[in-house]
C-alpha cells in the first residue's frame, strides 16, 4: 500500500489509542479473580509422581491369550466409569485388543511370526508427542499438558465437534452418542463420567499420577506393562528401550507416540 | 377513532393480566433458600474459604480449580489460613456437603440456575454408597 501522510496519521492515530486502552484492560483483567490469586496457593499433591513425559513400553512378548490383557481393560474401565455398550457403532474404549495388522498396518509382513499373529496387541492412546488431535481441536479442550507429556481432555470445554476423533491416526478416541451413565455397570464415585456428547480418551491415569499412583492398567498387568518417564534415562522405560528392540504404531505418520511394543 | 374504548379496554385487560404477577406477589417477599448442613460440614465449621466468599462466589471457585487440576495438575488447594485441600468436587466439595438435594439444589433452585456439574461429577457419593 502507498504511504502518504493521510495514512501515517491513520496509524499514529490508532497507536496512541493502543496505548491509552492499556493500562484500562490491565484495570479490568486484574478485576477479575485477581484479589483471590493473591490470598490462595496452589500446588502439587506432595506424593503427584512428575517426569517430562510419560511414557509406556508394552512387552508382547509377555502376552499369550486375552486373559492377559482382560484384566488392564477391565481395571481402566472401572476406575474410569466407563460405559459398556454393546452397539459397535456407540462404544466407548479407553484401552483395547487388536490384532497385529490393525495395530501395526504399516508395520505387517506378508508372513508374520506365529506368536504375532494370534495374540491381542493391547491399544491407547499413544499420548503423541505431536498430538495431531490437539491440533484439530477448536476449543482447545484436549491438549497436550506441558509439564507431562499426557494428552488431556477437558471434557468440561469439549463441544463434541469430533474433529479429534477423525484427527487421531490410532482411534484411540470415542464419542459419547448417549447418555454414559446407565451403561456403567458398578460407578466409581471418586472419578466422575462423562455426559453425552463429549469425547472421551485414556487420559494416562493423570488422576492417579498426582497422588503418587501408577496407572491402573499398569498395576493390573502382571508386568506386560511398563510405565516411566521417556526422558529420564533412568528410568524403568528408558531402560527396556535401551535392551530391547520395539516399534511404535504408525510412526511414518510422525506424530511420535510415547507408546512402545517390544515385539 | 371509533374504536376507542374497545383499544383503551383492551389496553387495560392486558396491562393488568401483563403485571398480574406483581400485584398478585406484592408485600410476599418469598423466602430465602433454607440450606442444611450435613453434620460433617458442621463440624468443620468453615469450608475452603470463608462462608461469606463461598455464598457469593463459589462458582468462580471451581473454575479456577477446574483449570489448575486439568490444565496444571496442581490438585492441591492452600486457603488464605494456610489450610490445604486437594482441588475435587466430586470428592472435597461433596464429600462435607454430601446433601445435594438440601444444599446445592436449594439454592440453585431459589435461583433459578441450571449447573451441569452434576451430569458428570456424581452427588452423594456417600449416600449412594
Amino acid at each position: 500500500m502507498e504511504s502518504s501522510r493521510r495514512r501515517f496519521l491513520t496509524i499514529a492515530g490508532l497507536a496512541a489509542l493502543g496505548i491509552g486502552a492499556k493500562p484500562v484492560i490491565d484495570a479490568l483483567a486484574a478485576g477479575t479473580g485477581g484479589e483471590i490469586a493473591n490470598l490462595i496457593e496452589l500446588k502439587k499433591g506432595d506424593h503427584a509422581l512428575t517426569a517430562k513425559q510419560w511414557a509406556m513400553v508394552i512387552d508382547t512378548r509377555k502376552i499369550a491369550k486375552a486373559s492377559d490383557i482382560e484384566p488392564m481393560i477391565e481395571a481402566c474401565h472401572r476406575i474410569h466409569n466407563v460405559p459398556q455398550l454393546d452397539n459397535k457403532r456407540h462404544e466407548i474404549k479407553w484401552i483395547w485388543d487388536e490384532e497385529y495388522h490393525n495395530a501395526f498396518p504399516t508395520e505387517t509382513n506378508k508372513f508374520l511370526s506365529e506368536h504375532a499373529e494370534h495374540i491381542p496387541f493391547p491399544v491407547l492412546c499413544n499420548h503423541c508427542e505431536n498430538p495431531p488431535c490437539v491440533r484439530a481441536c477448536p476449543t482447545k479442550a484436549t491438549f497436550k499438558r506441558e509439564i507431562d507429556g499426557i494428552v488431556m481432555m477437558d471434557f468440561h470445554r469439549c463441544i463434541g465437534c469430533r474433529f479429534c476423533m477423525a484427527a487421531c491416526p490410532y482411534g484411540a478416541r470415542s464419542f459419547n452418542f448417549r447418555d454414559p451413565r446407565p451403561f456403567i455397570k458398578e460407578t466409581n464415585k471418586e472419578f466422575p463420567t462423562r455426559m453425552r456428547g463429549v469425547v472421551e480418551k485414556c487420559n494416562f491415569c493423570a488422576e492417579r499420577i498426582a497422588i503418587g499412583k501408577i496407572p491402573a492398567c499398569v498395576e493390573a498387568s502382571n508386568g506386560i506393562l511398563t510405565f516411566g518417564d521417556l526422558y529420564d534415562p533412568q528410568s524403568n522405560v528408558r531402560e527396556l528401550l535401551k535392551s530391547n528392540f520395539t516399534i511404535r504404531r504408525k510412526q511414518s505418520l510422525g506424530t511420535d507416540p510415547s507408546v512402545y511394543y517390544i515385539v | 377513532m371509533n374504536d376507542k374504548k374497545y383499544i383503551i379496554a383492551g389496553l387495560a385487560v392486558f396491562v393488568a393480566m401483563f403485571t398480574f404477577p406483581f400485584w398478585y406477589n406484592i408485600g410476599k417477599a418469598s423466602p430465602g433458600p433454607e440450606i442444611k448442613l450435613t453434620d460433617k460440614a458442621k463440624a468443620a465449621k468453615e469450608c475452603v474459604m470463608p462462608t461469606e466468599y463461598m455464598r457469593a462466589e463459589h462458582m468462580q471457585l471451581l473454575d479456577v480449580w477446574r483449570h489448575s487440576v486439568v490444565r496444571r495438575a496442581d490438585r492441591t488447594f492452600v486457603n488464605p489460613g494456610g489450610k490445604e485441600f486437594t482441588m475435587s468436587l466430586s470428592n472435597t466439595c461433596l464429600d462435607c456437603h454430601s446433601n445435594k438435594s438440601e444444599f446445592c439444589d436449594r439454592c440453585h433452585d431459589y435461583a433459578s440456575v441450571r449447573p451441569y456439574c452434576f451430569d458428570c461429577h456424581i452427588d452423594n457419593p456417600k449416600e449412594k454408597k
